[in-house]
């Protein structure tokens, strides 16, 4: 082996390594988005899956207007969506809301509701108490219930916000839930 | 005396004959051959599927294809082009050249080098394999988006390992060239003497080395939520598809750079040979690069401006995306400059430049407007996006690559091409990329949505220029081939170094055609500080 030949392999291996760096890099990113999104408060989904103790405090003076939306991953197999599409709030008051869901995939099945919170600045001021996010649903065949989400409003809240939309995407989570 | 000596080798280079040369090839020229006919053909299979596009378009309403159809034309044309024309190209062009203008023999590492061409086929035709599968070819676009892209049926795996194979490919093909420029340069040829060529190359290399893996990171991650069950990109599981549109894009700006840099050192080459003066700026032109390449790497957001990102974020990735604008400034005035006052003539490679030069630069202005926030809101995933990256990859990238072809062409086959129908084949491609592609800019602004069959009648007119500008430009392209052909066979020879008077650079003091081994014997210091604009 030549030091020409010496120098190559060596540099070549030194590349090689750069490029299985950037592969590690590539998975890397994954929880380097978790934690920036975490600090930037963006789609702040811990805030929204944090079950949290209600301290009651009503502010009398303040109205907001919660929408509700429900949504489907794909398309079919599912009658899912509020009971009540809008209410009219106090911050710092414990209010519950339902959504409707039916299942008729024909199996049994479990889904996963994802809650997603616009605009997305108000994730940290949103507290659920209780959700039926929290967990995976179970469904029989034909069975359709309601189901219940608990929610206060912190008093904080910036002043400018008088409307907040609370949407949730019902996903089909079978899979997920035989692994784990 | 290095004449003398690189002639005598000629006369006994062993060439081994037959289908050996070409299956087990480690001669770069050889090597570089292979990549660009293979390249060639991929230019015209991507280019039909961008015919069966325009067709459709011509009118409104459905006529030639379903709207599945439809989607899987739009991104197999994207990914064969990106990664079966221009990238091969690119390395075609890396592996004839770069021994040639370093004064090395041959390239660092020709073994891997032959692994790494015999990649391609297979990939390609995987991925043309997902034709004829059971729910048709990848239709969720060349970004291969979760939770569309796995939505696809059969297909899906097949894209991901093709991918996979594409990007192994030109992670190899990067590391010849960078240890070929490293270790490989004659002595007396130092960093600053570098034709810039050599220099946009070895900086692309380090960013293939640096983003091709991340993608095969990102569409492996896919493959595990599809079939292993994570939940990387699946919002059930506390995952999120826009987290792969970041991963997605941190690969994918960098790539958009991957595919012009090489575009710019060959203009830089030609501009000046034409010209019959030296190149203005050289080493700004290098520092350029440079700035180029590193600002690529913190501006991928200003693709994904309307998924929603904090303002600070929004602001961030806005200017910086037009900080590059700044070192790309520098290169167009460095060109214009090189020409000022230099005794222009007009033959192929310089036609070509030239275009590149006007074109990209209006492609360059078209990707500002896009970096404005606000604007962008407007023009996402219309034409305008359609039209402004058309226009610095077709005449950018494309008419740079044809430029480098056209410059060096005598120097490999040792025969002048026709002057005539080359610049038949500059004018027909010149008026007919405007043609095509101009009128997206109008389309886009009026609102025309991408990647759908059908559109509403107001954006009849355009449409129809469009696609006709598309099938001139498609028929126009046929051209090259024969011209090349031609040349091979009945070319009148060139018998002198020097196939352009004004040539700088080693590759034009090697005999024509270039020798199969090309400097056996290194060359002297002074031939080298001729050929060097530094
Ligand atoms: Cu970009």
């Amino acid at each position: 082996m030549t030091v020409l030949d010496r120098a190559n392999r060596n540099l070549t291996l030194k590349l090689l390594g750069i490029a299985l760096g950037s592969f590690g890099f590539g998975f890397a990113l994954v929880p380097l988005y978790n934690v920036i999104c975490g600090v930037t408060g963006v789609g702040d989904q811990s805030a929204l899956l944090r079950r949290v103790k209600a301290i009651e405090n009503p502010d009398p003076n303040r109205t907001i207007t919660i929408e509700f939306l429900g949504n489907v991953a794909s398309a079919g197999g599912w009658e899912f969506g509020p009971v009540a599409r809008t209410v009219e709030i106090h911050p710092g008051k414990l209010y519950s809301a339902e959504f409707f869901a039916h299942n008729l995939t024909g199996r049994d099945m479990t889904a996963q509701a994802v809650p997603n919170i616009a605009p997305s600045k108000v994730a940290a001021y949103f507290h659920k108490t209780e959700c039926f996010c929290f967990s995976p649903q179970h469904f029989k065949v034909n069975e359709q219930r309601n189901m219940p989400v608990r929610f206060i409003v912190d008093p904080a809240i910036p002043k400018y916000i008088d409307r907040i939309t609370l949407a949730y995407t019902f996903y089909d989570a079978s899979s997920q839930v035989s692994k784990r | 005396m290095a004449e003398h000596s690189v002639a005598a080798a000629h006369d006994h280079d062993h060439k081994p004959h037959g289908w050996r040369r070409w299956v087990y090839a480690t001669n770069h020229k050889d090597i570089g051959t292979m990549y660009l006919v293979f390249a060639c053909l991929m230019f015209f299979i991507g280019g039909a599927m961008a015919m069966v596009i325009r067709a459709e378009l011509f009118k409104p309403g459905m006529q030639l294809v379903d709207p599945q159809l439809f989607n899987s034309m739009t991104t197999m044309h994207a990914l064969i082009m990106i990664f079966g024309a221009v990238m091969p190209a690119w390395t075609g062009l890396a592996n004839w050249m770069i021994p040639m203008q370093v004064g090395a023999p041959e390239m660092a590492l020709p073994r891997l080098i032959n692994f790494s061409f015999w990649i391609l086929p297979f990939a390609f035709t995987l991925l043309l394999a997902t034709l004829f599968v059971p729910g048709g070819a990848p239709a969720g676009g060349w970004t291969m988006y979760p939770p569309l892209v796995l939505q696809n049926g059969a297909s899906f795996p097949m894209l991901i390992f093709a991918v996979h194979m594409m990007g192994a490919s030109s992670i190899l093909g990067a590391i010849n060239v960078v240890v070929t420029i490293l270790n490989m340069r004659a002595p007396g040829m130092t960093l600053l003497r570098m034709p810039l060529f050599v220099w946009t190359w070895l900086i692309t290399a380090y960013l293939l080395i640096a983003v091709m893996p991340v993608l095969a990171g990102a569409v492996t991650m896919l493959l595990t939520d599809h079939f292993f069950g994570t939940t990387f990109f699946t919002a059930a599981g506390g995952g999120d598809p826009v987290m792969f549109q970041h991963i997605f894009w941190f690969f994918g700006h960098p790539e958009v750079y991957i595919l012009i840099l090489p575009a710019f050192g060959i203009v830089s080459e030609i501009i000046p040979t034409f010209s019959r003066k030296p190149l203005f700026g050289y080493e700004a032109m290098v520092y350029a690069t440079a700035s180029i390449a590193f600002l690529s790497f913190i501006v991928w957001a200003h693709h994904m401006f309307v998924v929603g990102m904090p303002l600070a974020a929004q602001l961030f990735f806005m200017l910086s995306t037009m900080l590059i604008a700044i070192p790309t400034g520098v290169k167009v005035f460095n060109w214009t400059a090189t020409m000022w006052k230099g005794s222009l003539s007009f033959e192929p490679p310089m036609l070509f430049a030239l275009a590149f030069l006007f074109l990209f630069t209006i492609g360059g202005f078209s990707g500002l407007m896009l970096a404005i926030v606000p604007a962008d809101y407007q023009y996402q995933d219309t034409y305008f996006v359609v039209a402004h990256f058309h226009y610095v990859l077709v005449p950018g990238a494309i008419f740079g690559i044809m430029a480098g072809v056209y410059y060096w062409l005598p120097k490999w086959v040792g025969n002048m091409y026709h002057m005539g129908l080359a610049k038949w084949h500059f004018w027909l491609s010149a008026i007919f990329v405007n043609v095509l592609f101009f009128p997206q800019h109008f389309l886009g602004l009026a609102g025309m949505p991408r990647r759908i069959p059908d559109y509403a009648v107001q954006f009849t007119d355009w449409n129809m220029v469009s696609s006709i500008g598309g099938f001139g430009f498609g028929l126009s392209q046929l051209l090259f081939p024969i011209l090349i052909y031609m040349c091979v066979k009945s070319g009148k020879p060139v018998k002198v170094n020097k196939a352009w008077e004004g040539a700088h650079g080693l590759e034009w003091e090697l005999p024509s055609p270039a020798p199969y081994h090309s400097w056996q014997t290194p060359p002297s210091d002074a031939i080298i500080a001729k050929g060097a604009f530094h």
